[in-house]
């Protein structure tokens, strides 16, 4: 388990990947998942300090932020649902009722 | 050092013995009455004509949220029950605890009709 | 076989946390199984709940409790910032019902939800661990994503729970990676054990994972104190969400996000001071100025005070750049006073607006200062505090935030503040003139004040006014929090 660099050059990459998907994305799901795919990455560099430190604290975060990406996951979708319901499309570009 | 993974070997053969016997057995015992309808591929229940592209009822979504919601739940059991003799009581008692406010969860998704198919 | 030792946890830190919680799940079984119809009495019964927390909390005053082996302390600093989160909850509940009822979505989630709210922001202020603070965070928004989006036959509604998920989501991930590269570049998740692991490095500012660290982490919590370039999501969000809900976002989830902010900035990487404070320097004075200049020109009056409320998001930056004594303790007590002003200029918001969310403009406003004199002159005292000027909490506040500055010699960025804070006046006077020097443009049935929504103005009121004319005793108490931290 010397490669820690690796894995973090892949996490990172991940990571980046999700921000431009988020930032250039329309489709709200799409996006959500562009985010999902962030916190995938951050699951990892926690798992490779983990393994790397030799000790369980990152592994223990990376429970939690599944689990809490879940219950995220859950209330995004019933939000996007209840936006469906109102606007007939799930489109970012159809979220432009408030201006400035 | 091989010898680790006989255990494994041994479930692989008999997992895949058990699924080669009954296909085989199946096909030969078994009464063959060939209608078109058991012809179409298996679409989980649904007409498997039209295009893919069709709306599923929102139904599906309320069922697949709770779904995700209380399996991944899941994982906080795990770590628990590989160190449930060494935990004891006390993470008996800390788990009692975890499942009881997954309970309320369920109750309220229960009585709000959120369960129910129609 | 070995027993894992289980180490003796105090559970005195997080009794108010698991009352509520508690409190929450019962409400929600209360909810679906009584007939439905009013859902006021769940409303009565929160009040009465956050409340006895309130007791809860401050009977721990002075204490110094850590548990959990260090994932969550009980402090001064915990406290007085629970002690806010419970006020902001406690008057929102209050406006809530009437509000709800006129809107057609009266739901008794909408109370439970907001106690988990406070879990979550009560969980941030005394998280001593990356991870508490993180789950903290996640209670507190996955809460109020629901809470923006709850009226769901509304679009603007919608719209507003949706915005706020995607971006609130996003920015998550910023602050979970900023986690992850502090955990590995320090070895661990506790915030003290951070800071003597930094305080040993020789060179903690060369180390480039730390530092990212931090940034991203900085990041993150600018996306949640709303602060400018990171602000984009709160106009809409707070102009589409219930106005109570709005009322509510703008005071609790602010200062939850700058408790746990400081909590990290101020006690695990006080080694980095220079490098933070001259990244917020830039931050604090982008928030001021975008926020008051785009609200000059709102007509809009919810996203006139969401745009305000960027640039409170300023002033109070401007005291955690000090990061003195003075300007952090100017932090709590413009937080605990921002509550009180800005949720009572929001319930006022609400008597003034119909059903649907119509009427919702400065013009509004015209001639309230005939018709309800006391509505009028209430709303007068919450603009007065919110523009800073004497003798209203506000201004004791700002000059906290402000002198805390120059002590440490940031001149300038105090004279921008007060320069600021003086072109956020014409806004906030904007409101005034419409209301004592404009004839009502037509006819219509003012909404009549229930008790409950009466009794948060009276408690605003008197929480704008008197902190400042005797500053003295809560910014003792303000004081005594920051000492530990």
């Amino acid at each position: 388990m010397e490669n820690l660099n690796g894995y973090l050059v892949v996490s990172a990459i991940l990571f980046a990947i999700g921000t431009i998907g988020v930032l250039t994305r329309k489709n709200a799901i799409v996006i959500f998942m562009c985010i999902e795919l962030m916190l995938n990455a951050v699951n990892l560099t926690f798992v490779a300090f983990s393994r790397h430190l030799g000790h369980f604290d990152g592994q223990i975060f990376v429970l939690f932020i599944m689990t809490v990406a879940a219950a995220e996951a859950a209330v995004g979708l019933a939000l996007m649902i209840a936006f469906y319901k109102n606007k007939e499309s799930i489109s970012v570009d159809d979220v432009n009722m408030m201006k400035w | 050092m091989l010898g680790a993974y006989l255990p494994i070997l041994l479930l692989v053969i008999v997992a895949v013995g058990f699924g080669l016997c009954s296909l085989v057995f199946s096909s030969l015992i078994g009464p063959k009455k060939i209608s078109a309808l058991k012809l179409s591929p298996y679409e989980s229940g649904c007409e498997p004509v039209g295009t893919a592209r069709e709306r599923f009822s929102i139904k599906f979504y309320l069922i697949a949220m709770l779904f995700i919601l209380f399996d991944i739940e899941a994982v906080f059991l795990y770590p628990w029950a590989i160190l449930y003799k060494k935990l004891g009581v006390f993470g008996l008692v800390e788990m009692g605890l975890f499942i009881v406010i997954l309970f309320v969860g369920y109750i309220y998704v229960w009585k709000k009709g959120a369960l129910e198919w129609e | 076989m070995d027993m894992i030792s289980i180490p003796v946890v105090n559970m005195t830190p997080i009794l108010p946390e698991i009352f509520l919680s508690v409190l929450a799940m019962v409400l929600l079984l209360l909810n679906v199984f009584s007939p439905s119809g009013k859902k006021s009495y769940l409303a009565y019964i929160s009040f009465i709940g956050i409340a006895a927390t309130a007791v809860l909390v401050g009977a721990g005053w002075g204490g110094h409790i850590e548990s959990f082996s260090g994932a969550v302390i009980l402090d001064n600093f915990a406290t007085f910032f629970k002690m806010i989160f419970l006020l902001a909850a406690g008057l929102t509940v209050l406006i809530s019902d009437q509000y709800m009822e006129r809107e057609e979505c009266n739901h008794g989630e909408l109370y439970p939800l907001i106690l988990f709210t406070v879990v979550g922001m009560m969980l941030m202020a005394s998280g001593t661990d990356l991870m508490t603070i993180f789950l903290g965070l996640e209670v507190m928004s996955v809460s109020l994503y629901v809470l923006a989006g709850f009226n769901r036959n509304n679009k603007k509604s919608n719209e507003a729970g949706l915005k706020y998920f995607l971006l609130g989501a996003f920015s998550t991930g910023f602050l979970l990676y900023g986690m992850a590269l502090t955990y590995g570049a320090t070895g661990t998740t506790r915030v003290y054990k951070i800071a003597s692991v930094v305080g040993q490095m020789t060179l903690p500012s060369a180390n480039i994972m730390l530092l990212a660290g931090m940034l991203l982490m900085m990041t993150g919590f600018a996306f949640k104190i709303a602060a400018a370039p990171f602000h984009m999501w709160t106009p809409d969000v707070y102009e589409g969400a219930p106005t109570p809900m709005t009322a509510f976002m703008s005071a609790g989830p602010k200062a939850a996000g700058f408790a746990a902010l400081l909590r990290i900035l101020l006690v695990a990487l006080p080694t980095l001071q220079i490098e933070w404070s001259q990244l917020l320097w830039v931050l604090a004075v982008l928030t001021m100025t975008v926020g008051n200049i785009t609200a000059l020109r709102q007509d809009n009056i919810k996203r006139m005070l969401a745009y305000s409320s960027i640039a409170h998001a300023g002033y109070a930056l401007v005291g955690l750049v000090a990061g003195n004594g003075t300007g952090t303790a100017g932090i709590l007590f413009y937080m605990l006073s921002y509550a009180f002003m800005n949720i009572g200029a929001f319930a006022i918001i609400i008597l003034v607006s119909k059903k649907g969310e119509t009427n919702g403009n400065v013009m509004d406003f015209a001639g309230l200062g005939f018709k309800r004199p006391l509505l009028a002159v209430a709303m007068t005292i919450f603009l007065f505090s919110l523009a800073g000027m004497p003798p209203t909490a506000g201004f004791i506040g700002k000059f906290y935030l402000f002198s805390g500055a120059v002590q440490k010699g940031y001149i300038w960025l105090a004279v921008i503040g007060v320069l600021n804070s003086a072109a956020s006046v014409y806004y906030y006077l904007r409101v005034m003139v419409y209301m004592y020097m404009k004839e009502p443009t037509e006819e219509f049935e003012w909404t009549q004040v229930t008790a409950p929504v009466a009794l948060a103005l009276i408690i605003s009121v008197a929480g704008s006014m008197i902190p400042g004319i005797v500053p003295s005793f809560i910014l003792e108490f303000a004081q005594q929090a920051v000492k530990l931290i």
